[in-house]
């Protein structure tokens, strides 16, 4: 049970299931050489590495998002590529400490570059990119903004030679990937974080990669729809997952309670927008309190409730 | 009249295209425009801009708000407004830093009894915004905030293209009742527009050429008659651009819309004189 760093506790969100599940399949074993990033073992053949809850820098080299694996009895497949080349290449390594089966998927939950960064890492070593139908355009759209805005919060060097890379298989609806075995279940989603969401189901395990999808202690980032992903977690809720590994916060936590933080957030978000534009409050003095009650209850709330305000405000005064 | 409008065009659409054609040398970096050396940008716009015009203090008869800090650079709040007994009649507002700083020209109706516009801006960098109004005597008063925003231009207009473009020339009119401070004499309203007002700044990675711009350059907004005011846009006005103003309360009037973009589409919208 060795851990090749402390896995930040489990955190407030997991209750007495998850210190059961923690401790029945704990972490990667390994002999903890500097260049393997941790993983736990969450369910059998499942690993999941929880990225800080922290904005993008270059102390934790944009190792700020969840990400994990999933091993068939043939091959192996990624579920996001971790936010840096260095962190993917960390990722990889604590992969072949697991297994010498081929990386055969890299799969996308949506365009994020703290999820998106290390795609190269996988591609190289022979991964076929899988993302939504819609990733491709997004990617390319935002390219260089996100080159630009990761060369200010990471430093240059951490961004030199990181691609975006557009999915070499799309999905739009559904699309069932086999490790051997294994069966993947990956849906995209109504915008909702974003237009690119996308999850993965291993149904062997009932286990959820929600991507950003679910967010745990982190606050919530909208760059897709409010009311879209209010009515996503309604339908998120009827998955037969019993565990989920949220884009942000620990690494697995119990499905579906793990809705609930970030469902109550998104609710209290609309519901005070929603009553200031009624009031005819201008959108600059309603995006300062909006969802003020919620700020004790997340992470990073300064940081994003201020943006999440302000393009909530403009989707939701056209309802 | 309509050869000054010309002319103001004609001089917007060359800053703009200079501006172009320098971010596609440089991809916008989304740095911090150093307040150092902001002058000499000012100057260079008030140059090709303003024809070099003198401008005088405006302290007190033309007025800026702006968030020090943008939450959304895609979406800054910006209001315009005027001292109602200067008979100020454009007003043009100058994001210093942006690839096309020209953001919009105003022209306000004679006897429409503008005083307060309100729009969203995209800010590219850390830059100074100036506000200059034209008076009915040719003087032109300006003045300015600092803004620290990054990123606003090069970002993707819209967060779901899809449903942006299912949704383009929608309008929507909302009306507040008498306008604040106005004693009764001003009501206000609010017109939105659907339109992904696309920034044009987003590199097509295939082709590895810009993808075209398409936004809002001609709006028109009357009550019965009467013009409320006119605006020139460029690419800085936000996605699904938004106004919310005052205007002279008299008798009920319908409002009447139109908007041209840079594809030649036409958007007309008529709302009822007594729509809520």
């Amino acid at each position: 049970m060795a851990l090749c760093t402390p896995i930040e506790g489990v955190r407030s969100v997991g209750p007495a299931a998850l210190a059961v599940l923690m401790s029945v399949f704990g972490s990667v074993p390994c002999a903890c050489a500097e260049d393997t990033l941790a993983f736990d073992e969450i369910a059998p053949h499942v690993y999941a590495h929880a990225g800080a809850v922290a904005l993008p820098s270059s102390e934790n080299r944009g190792d700020t998002s969840n990400f994990g694996f999933v091993v068939g009895d043939e091959a192996v497949a990624v579920i996001d590529a971790g936010g840096s080349l260095p962190v993917a290449r960390e990722a990889l390594a604590a992969i072949r400490r697991v297994t010498d089966k081929p990386v055969r998927y890299l799969i996308l939950t949506h365009m994020h570059p703290d999820h998106v960064f290390g795609s190269r890492i996988f591609k190289d070593a022979g991964a076929t990119i899988v993302g939504s139908a819609a990733l491709g355009d997004a990617l390319a759209a935002r390219s260089d903004t996100y080159l630009a805005s990761y060369r200010d919060q990471l430093g240059p060097a951490l961004v030199e030679g990181v691609e975006l890379l557009p999915p070499d298989r799309s999905v739009d609806g559904s699309l069932t990937l086999d490790l051997g075995h294994r069966a993947l279940r990956l849906q995209t989603w109504p915008t909702a974080h974003t237009n690119t969401d996308l999850t993965v189901l291993d149904t062997t395990s009932g286990t959820l990669f929600a991507g950003d999808l679910v967010f745990l202690e982190h606050l919530p980032v909208i760059d897709g729809s409010l009311t879209g992903w209010l009515k996503d977690i309604e339908s998120l809720k009827a998955l037969p997952a019993a565990r989920v590994v949220p884009g942000h916060g620990p690494s697995v936590a119990p499905f579906p309670a793990a809705l609930e933080p970030e469902a109550r957030y998104l609710e209290t978000l609309k519901r005070d927008l929603d009553a200031d534009i009624d009031a005819g409050l201008r959108l600059e003095n309603a995006a300062a309190s909006a969802a003020a009650s919620e700020a004790a209850n997340w992470q990073l709330f300064d940081a994003y409730n201020p943006r999440n305000a302000t393009a909530a405000y403009a989707e939701l005064e056209w309802q | 009249m309509s050869q000054s409008i010309f002319t103001g065009r004609s001089r917007m659409a060359a800053v703009l295209a200079i501006g172009l054609t320098a971010a596609a040398m440089s991809a916008p970096s989304g740095a911090k425009a150093a307040e150092p050396g902001a002058d000499e940008v000012w100057q260079g716009l008030v140059t090709d801009v303003f024809e070099g015009k003198p401008m005088q203090d405006g302290t007190g008869i033309v007025s800026l708000e702006a968030p020090a800090r943008a939450a959304d650079p895609a979406l800054v709040p910006v209001t315009l407004s005027v001292d109602p007994t200067r008979h100020i009649r454009k007003l043009t507002l100058v994001i210093d830093h942006n690839p096309a700083p020209v953001a919009a020209s105003f022209t306000l109706g004679d006897g429409a009894g503008v005083t307060r516009i309100e729009t969203r801006v995209r800010v590219n960098a850390y830059t100074d915004i100036h506000l200059v109004g034209e008076a009915d005597d040719g003087t032109l008063y300006v003045t300015s905030r600092y803004v620290k925003a990054a990123g606003g231009c090069a970002a993707p207009a819209s967060k779901d293209p899809a449903a942006a473009a299912r949704s383009i020339g929608q309008m929507k009119l909302r009306r507040f009742g008498a306008a604040e401070g106005s004693g009764g004499t001003r009501d206000e309203a609010q017109l939105m527009i659907r339109h992904p007002n696309n920034s044009g700044l987003q590199k097509d990675q295939v082709t590895l050429l810009y993808i075209p711009a398409h936004f809002i350059t001609e709006l028109t907004v009357a009550r019965g008659e009467r013009t409320l005011f006119t605006m020139e846009g460029g690419i800085s006005i936000s996605e699904d651009p938004s106004f919310r103003f005052d205007y002279r309360a008299d008798t009920p009037e319908p409002f009447h819309v139109k908007a041209v973009d840079t594809e030649n589409m036409t958007f007309a919208h008529d709302f009822p004189a007594d729509a809520s």
